[in-house]
Parts: C-alpha cells; structure tokens; sequence
C-alpha cells in the first residue's frame, strides 16, 4: 500500500467515524420532545395546583413522571438508538429496586404497626 | 492496516442487530459496547451507580414517611410562595422545574450543533444551559432560606409535624443541588473547549491525556440530562405525594 493510499484510507476513516459513533438526529424532533416535556410538566403541576386526592392522583403523578423519564432517557440521552447490548446494560439493573422497594415497605409497614401498638396512635 | 483499524473501532465488521446482537457484542473482542465511544460508555456506567444512590434516598424517604405516627408536612403548603396578593402553591418548585427541563433541552440542541460543529451556537447553547442550571441552584438556595429562617425546618424537626420532613428534604435536594452545581462547573469548562476550538483540535481535557472530541459534549450531555432525570423523581415523589 502506498502512502497516498494509506493517506486516503485514515481521512476516510475518520470521517466515517464521527458518522457511526456520533448521534445525529434532526433539530425538529428534539423540540417535539422538548415541547412534549412542558406540556408533560404541566400536566404533573396541574395535578397537585387543582388538588386531586387520592388514586387519580397518584396514578397521574406516576403516569407523568415515567413519560417524562422515558422521553429523557429515550431521546435527549439516545437511548433510543444505542444497541442493545448498552440500553440492557444500563436500564435492566434498575430493576432491582422493585425488590428494594417491596422490602423497604414491608419493614415499614412493621414498624409503623410496632410504633402505634407501643407508643399509641395519634 | 484495516484489520488493525477493525480492531481498534469494531466498526469493519458487520454487526448483528436485534437479540443476537446482545450475545454477539458480549462475547466479541475487546469491546462489548459497539458504536459508542468509550467515554460515553463510562458515564452511562457512572450513571447507573448514581441511580442507586438516588434510589437508596428516595426509599429512605419512603421508609421514614410511611413509618412516622404523625401527619407529613403537607409540600403544597410549605412550598407556596404568596407573588402579587396570590397564594399560588408549590409555584416555585414549578418554575424550577420548567428552567431544568429548559436546560435539558438546550443541552440537547448543544449536543446536536457540537456534531455540526458549529462553535459558536454550540458554545452559547452550553452558556445559556449553564445559566439554567445557577438559576436552578440559586432558587434552591432561596428555598432553603426560606424554610430554615421562616418556617424553621431542621434536619431533626419542624413545627409542621414529622420530625424525618427536614432531613429527608435537606439530604435529597442537597444532593441533587450538589449535582447540579457541579454540572455548571463543567458546563462552564466545556464552553471555553468550545470556543477556543479544543475539540476540532483534538486537544486533551483537564483529567485526561486523550485527544477531546465533540463526543465530550454528548457524555457532558448525559450527565446534565440525568441531573434533570432525577429532578422528574423528586418532583414526583417528594412535592407531589
């Protein structure tokens, strides 16, 4: 192989890669999601400033809070378009916060129980 | 020479999509994570650790708020501000919010014009993100003021009812407040690479003798997206519930 050639081939390599490993997308979906953001923003503010009680509430504030993560996490950080063998990595051990959380609330529900049989209700 | 560059970038060779994509990457040479730089593979990898430690403060909230034999706090309470004879609840948490998701999204469009390598949109895109970030820090240094010297929250109690409210809050706001400070700390960093064209050059960062790259914008980009990523959570768990 020449020098020239071997020339040609590390210009074109290079340029190729900024192509591969770089996320490119166009500007219109970023403010698609960007606007779909505030409106989503709106939407979890508006549910505690007009005071929903109870499940509605709950379930909205979580509906609206995973929307928001997902198109954070989806488009703003590329997830989206990453291979799988990073998104798996990444998003599956989370997972294991369910089991966390099952614990966490089953000790917590003991000790209120204790509190209120030793120390008397309010 | 292009069996050394297939080596070095695993771009040469043709790789399998879908689920045996997976097991291919996993088992190949050198690199399980194809077609992202190595930093970004890192920061992801620092962005799992740093979901656990959110995690450990949210369920310790959780824990102490399910446990407490006395009323929380109600936040819709506490946190609304009384602008123009208006009692209007939670409003600055609100504002706060709209400017974090408005530094996401700028820090997106950074990312975005850094690979069109547009110098100058991207380095005022990182500025003006920077500014989100110090008004989003400075509203919570005036939150903070405000309920430690008005309505005399402490970490160990507060005339509103369960004593765990104010450490609960300090902890987990504190920390995020901390993440975000160090983000525009960065933030400022990665502007003056911008603009004096430390990336085009390839000149090395501040920790590291590897040559920058317009990718350091996109791995600044994760970060700062994550610090907006928690905010979702606490927003959610914290002031609304």
């Amino acid at each position: 192989m020449s020098e020239a050639e071997a020339a040609t081939m590390s210009t074109s390599t290079d340029a190729s890669e900024e192509h591969v490993e770089g996320q490119e997308h166009p500007i219109s979906t970023y403010l698609w999601v960007w606007l779909l953001l505030f409106v989503l923003s709106v939407g979890s503010y508006m549910v505690d400033y007009i005071q929903l009680q109870g499940l509605l509430r709950w379930s909205l504030i979580l509906i609206f809070m995973f929307l928001k993560a997902g198109f954070i996490i989806a488009i703003f950080m590329h997830m989206k378009w990453e291979r799988l063998a990073l998104s798996l990595a990444i998003l599956l051990p989370p997972l294991v916060l369910l089991v966390f959380i099952g614990l966490m609330s089953s000790e917590a529900n003991y000790t209120f129980l204790t509190r209120l049989t030793f120390f008397g209700g309010p | 020479m292009s069996n050394e560059i297939a080596v070095e970038t695993g771009r040469s060779i043709d790789l399998v999509e879908g689920l045996p994509g997976i097991v291919s990457d996993w088992s190949s040479d050198q690199r399980a994570f194809k077609r992202v730089p190595w930093g970004k593979a890192m920061m992801w990898i620092f962005l799992l650790s740093d979901t656990f430690i959110f995690s450990c403060f949210l369920l310790s909230y959780m824990k102490v708020r399910m446990t407490t034999v006395v009323p929380w706090p109600n936040p819709s309470e506490v946190f609304a501000l009384t602008i123009g004879g208006h009692h209007i609840p939670l409003v600055l948490i609100a504002i706060m919010t709209f400017i974090l998701i408005s530094s996401s999204g700028t820090m997106a469009m950074a990312v975005m014009f850094g690979y069109r390598k547009n110098k100058k949109v991207t380095g005022w895109l990182i500025i003006l993100t920077a500014l989100f970030g110090a008004s989003f820090v400075g509203m919570q240094a005036f939150e903070w003021t405000k309920l430690i010297v008005e309505e005399g929250v402490r970490p160990w109690g507060n005339p509103m009812g369960a004593a765990q409210f104010g450490a609960c809050f300090f902890m987990i706001t504190g920390f995020h407040g901390f993440h975000v400070s160090i983000g525009v700390v960065f933030l400022v960093i990665m502007a003056v690479k911008v603009f004096r064209g430390s990336l085009d050059i390839g000149r090395p960062g501040l920790f590291t003798h590897r040559p920058g790259d317009y990718e350091e914008i996109e791995i600044m980009g994760l970060y700062w997206h994550f610090v907006d990523l928690v905010w979702v959570f606490i927003f959610a768990f914290f002031y609304l519930w």
